[in-house]
């Protein structure tokens, strides 16, 4: 009854947390991210969000990382996992009341595991509307092959 | 493996999540600083994923309302395998008081941040007052 009151709305964590719980109900077992975590997972709320999305050919990483600079971005691949780290500043103003500052301002890093059968030699990465969007393309051969009938 | 009755309920399910995000019940708040000089107010909202296009920015009456769409550029046949950010919508609305001159609002967004600054009415800012001497 109270889930919409905004008096107890507590931030972008709660928020994180209402969502997470209203999509674990609504999906329950059938998506892979309702179940166990990563062992490598960081608590939801941490910046900057992960999304990662796959097609047969490549697997995009998205890292929703507004207000950055890309040079100042540090993307590695070792096998599998794929390590994101830089910095985000916030400049406070100086002479001024500040009533919120909720924006996460400093270092940060995450490592993401992806897909077995990623190549590390075929990385790409931009950064558009404050997303960095990593794509590593798949190993050839792990792509299922149709087999001709003769 | 899912049954077929299990996949229609699913895609049933997802219609209705995307439907109630649509309609902004599963909007995300974004995370926002707010600070106050002498000649007015500034908030940063980090949205990433909108663009100038997506942005709703609005003054009604005494509330300023910040609403942006989230697009992330997925490909075809692409599948989730992971998601923190699960909403497609970023809203927050904030109740102004009289003194800031909405009819000057001025905003700016930039890689995902989004900048806007209220100055406040003329006649309200803090003043100096000179004094004649004699």
């Amino acid at each position: 009854m109270f889930e919409r009151f905004n008096a107890f709305d507590r931030g972008l964590l709660a928020q994180f947390r209402r969502l997470e719980q209203e999509m674990d109900e609504i999906f329950g077992d059938s998506l892979t991210w309702a179940g166990a975590r990563n062992i490598r997972s960081l608590p939801t709320g941490t910046f900057p969000a992960v999304n990662v999305a796959a097609t047969p050919d490549a697997v995009t990483v998205y890292l929703f990382a507004p207000g950055l600079d890309p040079k100042t971005l540090d993307t590695s691949i070792q096998q599998n996992l794929l390590s994101v780290s830089g910095q985000r500043e916030v400049k406070l103003q100086k002479d001024a009341t500040y009533y919120r500052q909720e924006r996460f301002s400093g270092e940060f890093r995450r490592v993401i595991s992806l897909p077995e059968d990623v190549d590390p030699d075929k990385v790409e990465a931009k950064y558009v509307d404050g997303i960095v969007q990593v794509t590593v393309g798949r190993q050839a051969s792990a792509k299922p092959r149709q087999i001709e009938i003769q | 493996m899912a049954t077929q009755q299990e996949l229609t309920k699913e895609t049933r399910d997802t219609a209705r999540v995307a439907r109630r995000a649509e309609r902004g019940e599963l909007a995300l708040r974004p995370p926002v600083d707010v600070f106050e000089t002498a000649d007015g107010l500034t908030l940063e909202a980090d949205m990433p994923g909108v663009s100038k296009e997506r942005l709703n920015l609005r003054v009604d009456g005494n509330t300023l309302l910040l609403e942006g769409k989230i697009e992330v550029p997925v490909g075809e046949q692409m599948e989730a395998l992971y998601a923190d950010v699960r909403s497609t919508l970023y809203r927050c609305r904030f109740a102004l008081s009289n003194e800031l001159d909405t009819e000057h609002i001025e905003a700016n967004l930039k890689d995902g941040v989004l900048s806007v600054r209220i100055p406040k009415r003329a006649e309200l800012r803090p003043r100096r007052i000179e004094v004649q001497s004699g």
